[in-house]
């Protein structure tokens, strides 16, 4: 398996204090990564820093070969990268038509953005008879998904999901899993997720990285670390 | 009943110029959180080169496109130049940097035209039309009109319509979300600052015939009632903004015709209070009350 995405040596500090130490990560093409962790382990400054948003103090971000220093944010999906950031982002002022419109501004290619789009409400039905509604009056699992269309509007390679079962149902939980799993399988994404819900994100995920303030404590298969008892119960908290 | 209805249409008119000031201190206050208490400094600014332009070359209306595309101009370096150096920690920074440009553009224009005021021309007669003995409304007025409803109209399409428009106000929503998925917020920022400085030139335009004329200033007045106007439509909304310019409008023009022209400044300072202290959000805010 090649590598899509890999980190080398990643500090990364807001102020003095480093929330990142050293960390290596490599992220197979084709592939779901779970970062695991509890609350304050680096989890979202990690992806963060992988989407450009944060800069590392030292260290660098590999995107298929490609060194990404320097490169800014709004470059980084022009590159294939797709963040959904914690609180997925949508924008609730604007509709969801807009917000997926939002998705896709950047493509040249403006034929595939609308068939991008009409696969997007194809995909999310609930989003499809919604349109016209502005965000905010949409409830957590649709703004969840809106935030997942937005981002596969843009036909990404890489998709960087922040804890996206935050506050949805069981169900709805599972939809996304099962979802990520078929997006991976069809079109080859890559997905790199952080997750508080363990059981569900080993469940759907190919690999496991586990992180614990700030460093990376283990790099394993996601069956290995569902029957690593000891893992679990030191980092994982099940 | 012929003075109402004849300070109703003067107060409609003179609305009409404050609600596309407020419109302008709208576009930038969403889009950075400051009031751009600059921006009457910066369309005074551009109708001095506006009527240079004006005087040496016999046209109004080549002054007059000078003095929009200047405030275009003025407001993208203003942005660029000044405000995006602002440590942006707090909102409080960038009120005392554009209080700041308020001296500099004054103290500038003082040095190269003088503090006396200078004469303002109207491209139109400000003589009003007469119907059934009531004085209504004069060709300048007409003129006024027309040039603000077709600004609120191309905004209108401009944000609701266009991609422009639509990472304009993601720009302004949601700033990391827009640049994750590509937008140029810095562009847009400019391109925010650049828009509203030109429709606050051409405000300045509009109103400046109607006030003593051209002088440094010659906006703070104007400033004050369409920063009213903006405050009484919430500050983050654009139709509010044109509603509390009217209203303001409205306001001045019957203080200024039952009570007399000096108690006017009072009535809307009054207004503001009442506003504040009443419905801090605004008249036209949805959501919770803002703190101003």
């Amino acid at each position: 398996m090649t590598a899509l995405l890999e980190a080398e040596q990643l500090t990364v500090g807001y102020g003095a204090a480093p929330v990142l130490h050293s960390v290596d990560l490599t992220v197979a093409q084709g592939s779901i990564t779970a970062v695991l962790g509890a609350n304050g382990a680096g989890k979202t400054t990690l992806l963060r820093t992988l989407s450009g948003l944060l800069r590392p103090a030292t260290g660098r971000v590999v995107l298929d070969g490609q060194d990404l220093r320097g490169v800014k944010v709004e470059q980084m999906v022009r590159r294939g990268v797709a963040h959904v950031p914690e609180g997925r982002g949508v924008v609730t002022e604007l509709t969801v038509d807009e917000n997926l419109r939002l998705g896709g501004l950047w493509r040249r290619d403006r034929v595939d953005a609308k068939r991008a789009l009409d696969e997007v409400y194809d995909l999310f039905e609930p989003l499809a008879r919604r349109r016209r509604f502005p965000g905010h009056q949409l409830s957590g699992g649709e703004r969840q998904m809106l935030a997942l269309g937005r981002a596969l509007v843009g036909r990404p390679r890489l998709l960087l999901l922040d804890e996206p079962s935050l506050g949805l149902a069981p169900k709805v939980t599972a939809q996304i899993m099962g979802l990520l799993r078929t997006l991976r399988d069809r079109t080859g994404l890559t997905v790199l997720l952080v997750e508080q819900n363990v059981r569900s994100a080993l469940s759907v995920a190919d690999t496991g990285i586990v992180m614990s303030l700030g460093r990376v404590v283990a790099n394993a298969d996601a069956a290995t670390l569902r029957d690593d008892e000891d893992m679990r119960h030191a980092y994982l908290g099940f | 009943m012929d003075r109402f209805v004849f300070l109703t249409f003067d107060g409609l008119s003179r609305g009409a110029v404050y609600a596309a000031f407020a419109l302008a201190l709208v576009l930038i206050w969403r889009a950075t959180r400051i009031v751009n208490f600059a921006q009457g400094a910066m369309a005074v600014a551009t109708a001095y080169v506006g009527y240079s332009v004006s005087a040496a070359t016999g046209s109004y209306w080549l002054g007059f496109a000078v003095a929009v595309l200047g405030g275009l101009l003025l407001g993208a370096v203003t942005e660029r130049v000044v405000m995006r150096l602002v440590d942006h920690s707090s909102h409080l920074n960038g009120v005392v940097v554009a209080l700041g440009l308020v001296l500099v553009i004054q103290g500038v224009l003082g040095m190269i035209y003088g503090n006396e005021f200078r004469p303002a021309e109207a491209p139109f007669s400000r003589e009003a039309f007469t119907v059934g003995g009531i004085a209504l409304l004069s060709r300048f007025d007409l003129f006024v009109f027309g040039a603000v409803f077709l600004v609120v109209a191309l905004l209108v399409v401009l944000f609701t319509r266009t991609s422009v428009g639509l990472r304009m106000r993601a720009s302004a929503f949601a700033p990391d979300v827009s640049r994750l998925l590509g937008v140029n917020v810095g562009g847009m920022l400019t391109l925010g600052w650049a828009l509203a400085a030109a429709v606050g030139s051409l405000a300045g335009m509009l109103v400046l015939p109607t006030e003593l004329g051209l002088h440094p200033n010659a906006m703070d007045i104007v400033f004050v009632s369409s920063f009213t106007a903006a405050v009484v439509g919430g500050l983050d909304s654009a139709v509010g903004a044109v509603a509390g310019g009217l209203i303001v409008g409205l306001l001045l023009s019957y203080v200024s015709g039952y009570l007399g022209a000096t108690v006017a400044p009072i009535a809307v300072l009054l207004l503001l209070v009442v506003v504040l202290l009443g419905r801090p959000g605004g008249l036209f805010s949805r959501s919770a009350a803002r703190a101003v």
